[in-house]
């Protein structure tokens, strides 16, 4: 296979993968904390207030290593340097 | 497809270029103080106050006692960095609902500068209140083998700050667009609406987090 198409075969399958792969762990974490935080609610509701602000801080910082897996699909996907160095390669 | 408003050129000067980024972030700023200026031109103390008045009046009183209850001390003198943060990337992610506009917070300059002044506002203000041996007794606090995880968690977590922001937003833009082109009849709008609250929580968050580790560095033990 020339260089172009194992760069493009690479590069879809490894973002396709970063992304699905990055979103489990994440999902059940946080599916975890909420339900924690649910029962805790539930055994002492005058904490509601300190429990829900605790919950979103840690929501966001478990949501932040899908966000970064993210990220680096999308700059496979839209800004790979590597695509762009075969295509004017290929072109040139 | 641009990934951030970096890329777009607003304006060619020469030796500097306005981008799409720069040019946004002014018009928040524009309007985040003209609105305060028009606001607080006659407050008034009696019975009677102006909406607008009212609006910004409880806007202040939670964003108070939001810190007083994270940091356990008199919120006086962070109010006004926390303040801002949390103003400047609730209004600029707002207002990503009018037609043209690009959120400045999408783009990695803006949130790479803003997670950059939280990191130099905690020492500032652990050295404002504990001294500069106090502040850094703080990295051998549990014991002196936490040296190099205490700087390293220092510079992670500020990186994180910006990159958890720049990834909220613009996964929000980008799906749009690529929404736009495959379903365009009603499916944006929900996303967009997805999008305006990620917004407005992002925007707690990052000043949540800001004031966590102000209030890590500044307790006196």
């Amino acid at each position: 296979m020339e260089q172009t198409t194992v760069i493009g075969l690479g590069s879809i399958i490894v973002a396709g993968l970063t992304m699905a792969l990055g979103a489990i762990a994440p999902a059940l974490a946080e599916g975890r904390a909420v339900a924690q935080a649910l029962a805790s609610m539930a055994q002492q509701p005058d904490e509601s207030n300190n429990i829900s602000r605790t919950l979103f801080v840690g929501l966001a910082l478990i949501e932040s290593t899908a966000i970064y897996c993210f990220v680096v699909a999308m700059i496979i996907i839209f800004f790979n340097p590597f695509w762009d160095y075969v295509v004017a390669q290929a072109g040139g | 497809m641009q990934l951030s408003p970096d890329e777009i050129t607003v304006w060619d000067l020469g030796p500097v270029t306005l981008n799409a980024t720069v040019v946004f972030s002014w018009l928040v700023m524009i309007i985040l103080v003209g609105g305060a200026w028009l606001v607080t031109r006659n407050l008034s103390s009696g019975p009677r106050i102006s909406r607008w008045q009212n609006l910004l009046e409880t806007v202040v009183v939670l964003t108070r006692s939001q810190i007083r209850d994270i940091t356990q001390q008199d919120p006086g003198r962070y109010m006004a960095f926390i303040g801002t943060l949390f103003l400047f990337i609730s209004v600029s992610n707002l207002l990503s609902i009018i037609p043209g506009y690009s959120a400045p917070t999408g783009s990695l300059s803006t949130t790479a500068a803003l997670a950059i002044c939280v990191f130099v506002a905690v020492p500032v203000f652990g050295i404002m209140e504990r001294g500069v041996l106090g502040y850094l007794r703080n990295y051998i606090e549990p014991t002196p083998l936490m040296l190099p995880f205490n700087i390293i968690s220092e510079l992670s977590r500020t990186m994180a700050l910006a990159v958890r922001l720049f990834g909220n937003i613009m996964s929000g833009r980008i799906l749009i667009a690529i929404l736009l082109s495959i379903v365009p009849l009603l499916v944006p709008v929900v996303l967009e609406i997805l999008g305006l609250l990620i917004g407005q929580i992002q925007a707690y968050i990052f000043a949540v987090l800001a004031t966590v580790y102000i209030a890590s560095a500044t307790t006196k033990s």
